[in-house]
C-alpha cells in the first residue's frame, strides 16, 4: 500500500525558549534589500484570509505580485462564510488569557499532533491580527464603552473571540480584500480573477511559476515568477457534501503534491456537530449552524429505535438526551468531535430523526421557557431564521435537527517553520497547508491561522529565501512541457464523452468516503475505500461525461478536471488513515478506543507528522517526529 | 413540484441570445433554487444539451457570486433572500419562471447567466479602504468605537456585492454598492482621514465605469439581500458635495 522512507526533520526549526523561537527565526532570516524586491516577483494562489493578506503584505513590502483565484472577485474567497470569530491572546478581559494559554489550548484541542513553535508563535501573533485589522476598518462588535467585545468559543474557559456578527469571516475578508484592492490600485499587485491553476512548474529544482486556465477564454496561460505561494484553502469538498463552498477543491496543491511536495496528515478531518442535515438526494451542499446553539439548546433522539412520532407527541421520559447522559460534566457542550461520533452512532442504532433517520433534535423549548423568546430571538435569531429559511419549520416551535457534515480539513502539503513546502521556492498558507491543528482544529483558529500566515509569517520568511534572488529566467523547456501536460490533460477529459456527469461521479466518491473514511474508520472500511476508489477513477476516465468545449466558459470541464483531482486524493486519505492505527482527534479509528468508546491515541507509535510523497505505484511515508518539550500531552477527558 | 422555465441561453459575449423553455417535474418544494437549476443541468447533460451556466459559489448567501433575475426580480420573489437562499416552497405548482442574468451596461454577459461584475472591484480598488500598511496598526484599544458607529458602520459592511441594486435600478446605477463602502468606512474614525477623497475617487470611477446616476427610485435596496437602507446614498452625495468645496479643484 504504501513504502517508507527516510524521516524527516523540520530544517527551520528554531530551538531555545518556546517564547523567543520567533524572535530568533525573525532575526536569523536574511533581509531582501529594496532595489532587489522590486525585481522579483512573487506568485500567491488564492485570495482568502491567507493568500489575501499575504499578496497584499508582499506587494506593500515591494515585491511584483501576480494574485489569482477562480472566482469572479478576490473578495469572494470561501473565508467569507466563516460565522464564528476569531481568536486572539489579547487578554482584554483579565480573565486569565495568556499567550501560552492559546498555545495550551490549541495544541491540546489538536490532540498533541501539532508541533510547539508553529503553534506557539501563531498564539503570539495573534493579539497583532486584531490590531491590524481594526485599522483596516474591520468593524468587530463593541461594547458601549467603544471598545471591543469578545465571546467564548469551542471549550476555552476564556473569552477571546473577536466577531463581527455572524459574519466575522466575511469582514476579515473584506479587510484583506481592501488591502489588496489597495496594491492593485498602486500596480503593485496584477490580479487574476477567474483563473485556475492547473499546475505548477519546478525548474532546476525551484518553484518557478504556474499553468492556469482562463475560466473564461479557456486560454491556458503560463505565469512565471520568483517564488509560488499556495493559499487555495482545504480540501473538504473531497466528501462531495461539505460546509465549503461549491468551488473549493484540492487542485492547487494535488497538483503541487504530485511535482515534489510532500502531503501531510491528510486523514485528518474536522466533521463539525451542527449542520443543517441533508433534505434530499438533491443535496448539493451542508449549511453550518454556528456551535454556540449548543450553549442553550438540548439534544436529544427519541428512546425507542424508528419513533416516528412529531417531537412533541414525544413525553419526556421517552427521550435519551444522550450527551447528558454520556458527559455529564460537559454535556451538550463537549468538543466537535465527540458531539460528531456520539450523533453518527444513536443514528446508526436507529434513533435518528428526519429525513432517512439521519439527523437529531436540538431543543431550544426550554431554554424559551427559562430565558423568554424574545431572549432566544436576540441570541440566535439570525441562526433560526436561516434555519428556518432552509428547512421550512419554525425552530421557535419545533425542535431543529441537525446532522454533522463535513468542515474543515486539517491536513494539507507539509511545510517547515518558514512555512515552505519541499519543494524549494513553494510556499503553502492557510488551510492549505498541514501546520498549526494537529488532529483537530479549534473553533476560531482557522481565521486567526489564514492572517497570521498571510499578514506576518510569510512575508517575514520568504525573504530568507528570495534573498537568494533574483532567479535565472526559467528554462523555455521546463515551462512548455507542463503547459503541453495541461493541454493534453484538458483534451482528454473533454475525449472520454461518457454517460455520466462530473456531479454524479463526485457523489458516488462522496458517498464512499463519508461510509468509509468519515466520522469512524476502521480497518475493514478503509479497505472497501482502497478497492473502490480505484474502480472509480477507471469509471471517470471511461464515462465521465463533459459537453462542449475548453474554448470558453465551461463550468462541467472546471468540475470534471477538480473531481478527477479529489478521487486520487481520497486514495491517499484512506492510505493514511489506515496506515495511522491510533485514534486521535478528528481521526477516530474503531479499533482504537477506550472502554467506554473514547478515542484512544498511541503516542508511542504515532507521535509524528505523516508526510506523504508522491509516488505513481505507491506513495511513500516520511515521519517527522513531534517533540513535546513545553507540554505533557494527556488524555482528553470531558465526562 | 412541476414548473416550467424560460431560461436565458447566450453561447458568449457576442451571441445575441434567447430564452429557451424546459419544463422539469420531480421538484422537491425543499431544493434550493440553484440545487433546482442543478436537477435540470444532469438532465441536460444526459440529454446532450450543454449545461445552463451560472454563477454560485457559497450557496450561504454570503459570497455574493451568485444572482438572478427571476420573473424579473432581482434574486427573485423573496426579500433579503439572495438566489441560493431561495427555495422552491416559495413557488407555486405549474408556476412559470423566466430566468435571466443581470442586465447592466457595466455588467456585460459571459455565457447563458453568467455577467463580468468586475466593474464592483474597479471601484473598490479607486478607495475602498483604509490605508494601513499591515505592522503599522496601533493596539486595538487605543481608539473606541461608539458601539452604534460600529453597529452601524457594520450593517453597510454587510453587503455582498452580488450586484442586484444595479440589475434592478431603472438607470443601471451602481450608487447602492459604492455608498455601502463609503459608509462602513465614514463612519469609523480610522476612516476619517481618507473619507473625503475616497468618496470623491469612487464616485468618479462609478460614472467612468458606465454606471448611471441614482435618480432615488429605491428599487436598488428593495432588492438588496442585505438590507442597504438607501440613506446610505445621502451620506455619500453629502460627502462628495463635502469634497467639492473642501479639496482643491481636480481636472
Ligand atoms: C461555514 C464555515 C464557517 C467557518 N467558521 C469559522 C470561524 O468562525 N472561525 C474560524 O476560525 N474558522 C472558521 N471556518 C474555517 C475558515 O473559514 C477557513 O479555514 C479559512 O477561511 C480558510 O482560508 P484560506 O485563506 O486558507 O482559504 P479560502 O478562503 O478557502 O480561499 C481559497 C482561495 O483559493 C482560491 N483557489 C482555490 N483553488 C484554486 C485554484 N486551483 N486556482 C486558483 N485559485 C484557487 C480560491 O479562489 C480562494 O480565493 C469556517 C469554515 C466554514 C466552511
Ligand atoms: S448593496 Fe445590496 S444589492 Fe447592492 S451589491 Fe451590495 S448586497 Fe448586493
Ligand atoms: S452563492 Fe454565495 S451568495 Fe449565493
Amino acid at each position: 500500500m504504501y513504502t517508507e522512507g527516510a524521516p524527516i526533520v523540520d530544517g527551520k526549526r528554531p530551538d531555545g525558549p518556546l517564547d523567543e523561537r520567533w524572535e530568533k527565526r525573525r532575526f536569523s532570516a536574511r533581509l531582501v534589500n529594496p532595489a532587489n524586491k522590486r525585481k522579483m516577483t512573487v506568485i500567491v494562489v488564492g485570495t482568502g484570509l491567507a493568500g489575501g493578506s499575504a499578496a497584499a503584505t508582499l506587494a506593500e513590502l515591494g515585491y511584483n505580485v501576480l494574485s489569482f483565484c477562480y472566482q469572479d472577485s478576490p473578495r469572494r474567497a470561501h473565508s467569507i462564510a466563516a460565522q464564528g470569530g476569531i481568536n486572539a491572546a489579547k487578554n482584554y478581559r483579565n480573565d486569565g488569557d495568556s499567550v501560552f494559554r492559546l498555545f495550551y489550548d490549541t495544541i491540546k484541542g489538536g490532540d498533541f499532533r501539532a508541533r510547539e513553535s508553529n503553534v506557539h508563535r501563531l498564539a503570539e501573533v495573534s493579539v497583532e491580527i486584531i490590531d491590524q485589522c481594526v485599522a483596516q476598518g474591520v468593524p468587530f462588535a463593541r461594547e458601549y464603552g467603544g471598545l471591543l467585545d469578545t465571546r467564548s468559543f469551542g471549550g476555552a474557559q476564556v473569552s477571546r473571540t473577536f466577531y463581527a456578527r455572524g459574519q466575522t469571516g466575511q469582514q476579515l475578508l473584506l479587510g484583506a480584500y481592501q488591502a489588496l484592492a489597495r496594491q492593485i490600485n498602486a500596480g503593485r499587485v496584477k490580479m487574476h480573477p477567474r483563473t485556475e491553476m492547473l499546475d505548477l512548474i519546478v525548474d532546476d529544482g525551484r518553484a518557478r511559476g504556474i499553468v492556469a486556465r482562463d475560466l473564461v477564454t479557456g486560454d491556458i496561460e503560463t505565469y512565471t515568477a520568483d517564488a509560488v505561494v499556495l493559499a487555495t484553502g482545504g480540501y473538504g469538498n473531497t466528501f462531495y457534501l461539505s460546509t465549503n463552498a461549491k468551488g473549493s477543491n484540492a487542485t492547487a496543491i494535488w497538483r503541487a503534491h504530485k511535482r515534489g511536495a510532500l502531503f501531510a496528515n491528510p486523514c485528518y478531518t474536522q466533521i463539525h456537530p451542527t449542520c443543517i442535515p441533508v433534505s434530499g438526494a438533491h443535496q448539493s451542499k451542508l449549511t453550518l449552524m454556528s456551535e454556540s446553539l449548543r450553549n442553550d439548546g438540548r439534544v436529544w433522539v427519541p428512546k425507542a429505535p424508528k419513533d416516528n412520532r412529531a417531537p412533541h407527541m414525544i413525553p419526556e421520559d421517552e427521550r435519551d438526551y444522550y450527551l447528558e447522559r454520556m458527559y455529564p460534566s460537559f454535556g451538550n457542550l463537549v468538543p466537535r468531535d465527540i458531539a460528531s461520533r456520539a450523533a453518527k452512532n444513536i443514528c446508526d442504532t436507529g434513533h435518528g430523526v428526519g429525513p432517512g433517520g439521519l439527523g437529531v433534535y436540538l431543543d431550544f423549548s426550554d431554554a424559551i421557557e427559562r430565558l423568554g423568546r424574545d431572549a432566544v430571538e436576540a441570541k440566535y435569531g439570525n441562526l433560526f431564521e436561516m434555519y428556518a429559511q432552509i428547512t421550512g419549520e419554525n425552530p421557535y416551535k419545533v425542535p431543529m435537527r441537525i446532522y454533522p457534515a463535513v468542515h474543515y480539513t486539517m491536513g494539507g502539503l507539509w511545510v517547515d517553520y518558514d512555512l515552505q513546502s519541499t519543494i524549494p521556492g513553494l510556499f503553502v498558507i492557510g488551510e492549505a497547508n498541514f501546520s498549526d491543528h494537529g488532529a483537530n482544529r479549534l473553533g476560531a483558529s482557522a481565521l486567526m491561522q489564514g492572517l497570521a500566515d498571510g499578514y506576518f509569517i510569510l512575508p517575514n520568511t520568504i525573504g530568507d529565501y528570495l534573498a537568494d534572488g533574483p532567479f535565472p529566467p526559467v528554462s523555455q523547456q521546463a515551462i512548455t512541457s507542463v503547459e503541453q501536460e495541461v493541454v493534453d490533460r484538458v483534451v482528454r477529459i473533454l475525449a472520454v464523452d461518457g454517460d455520466r456527469s462530473p456531479d454524479d461521479i463526485h457523489r458516488e466518491l462522496g458517498q464512499l468516503m463519508w461510509d468509509y473514511c468519515g466520522m469512524e474508520r476502521s480497518e475493514e472500511g478503509l479497505r472497501k475505500a482502497l478497492e473502490a476508489i480505484p474502480a472509480l477513477r477507471k469509471e471517470f476516465w471511461q464515462r465521465v461525461r463533459v459537453l462542449g468545449t475548453g474554448d470558453g466558459l465551461n463550468q462541467s470541464l472546471e468540475k470534471a478536471g477538480r473531481v478527477a483531482d479529489f478521487i486520487d486524493l481520497a486514495e491517499l486519505m484512506v492510505i493514511d488513515a489506515l496506515h495511522r492505527t491510533e485514534s486521535c482527534g478528528g481521526h477516530f479509528r474503531a479499533e482504537s478506543q477506550t472502554e467506554d468508546g473514547e478515542a484512544l491515541r498511541d503516542d508511542e507509535n504515532f507521535s509524528y507528522v505523516a508526510a506523504w510523497e508522491y509516488g505513481p505505484q505507491q506513495p511513500v511515508l516520511h515521519r517527522e517526529e513531534l517533540l513535546f518539550e513545553n507540554v505533557t500531552p494527556s488524555q482528553r477527558s470531558y465526562k | 413540484m412541476k414548473f416550467t422555465l424560460r431560461v436565458w441561453r447566450q453561447d458568449n459575449q457576442f451571441d445575441k441570445g434567447r430564452l429557451v423553455m424546459y419544463v422539469v417535474d420531480d421538484i422537491s418544494p425543499d431544493m434550493s433554487f440553484l440545487e433546482m437549476l442543478d436537477v435540470l443541468n444532469e438532465r441536460l447533460i444526459k440529454d446532450g444539451e450543454e449545461p445552463i451556466a451560472f454563477d454560485h459559489d457559497c450557496r450561504e448567501g454570503i459570497c455574493g457570486m451568485c444572482g438572478l433575475m427571476i420573473n424579473g426580480n432581482a434574486h427573485g420573489p423573496n426579500k433579503l433572500t439572495t438566489t441560493c437562499q431561495l427555495h422552491m416552497r416559495s413557488f407555486s405548482e405549474n408556476e412559470a419562471i423566466t430566468i435571466e442574468p443581470w442586465r447592466a451596461k457595466p455588467f456585460p454577459v459571459i455565457k447563458d447567466l453568467v455577467v463580468d461584475r468586475s466593474s464592483f472591484d474597479r471601484i473598490i480598488e479607486s478607495g475602498g479602504y483604509i490605508s494601513a500598511p499591515t505592522g503599522s496598526a496601533p493596539d486595538a484599544h487605543a481608539v473606541p468605537v461608539s458601539k452604534a458607529d460600529a453597529d452601524n458602520a457594520f450593517e453597510a459592511a454587510a453587503c455582498i456585492g452580488c450586484g442586484a441594486c444595479v440589475a434592478a435600478c431603472p438607470n443601471g446605477s451602481g450608487m447602492l454598492f459604492t455608498a455601502a463602502k463609503t459608509t462602513h468606512l465614514g463612519l469609523l474614525p480610522q476612516g476619517q482621514p481618507e473619507r473625503l477623497t475616497r468618496a470623491l475617487d469612487m464616485v468618479e470611477t462609478h460614472d467612468d465605469l458606465g454606471f448611471g446616476g441614482c435618480t432615488n427610485s429605491g428599487e436598488c435596496t428593495a432588492v438588496c439581500p442585505k438590507g442597504i437602507p438607501l440613506e446610505a446614498i445621502g451620506r455619500l452625495n453629502r460627502d462628495v458635495l463635502k469634497a467639492a468645496t473642501k479639496l482643491p479643484a481636480r481636472h
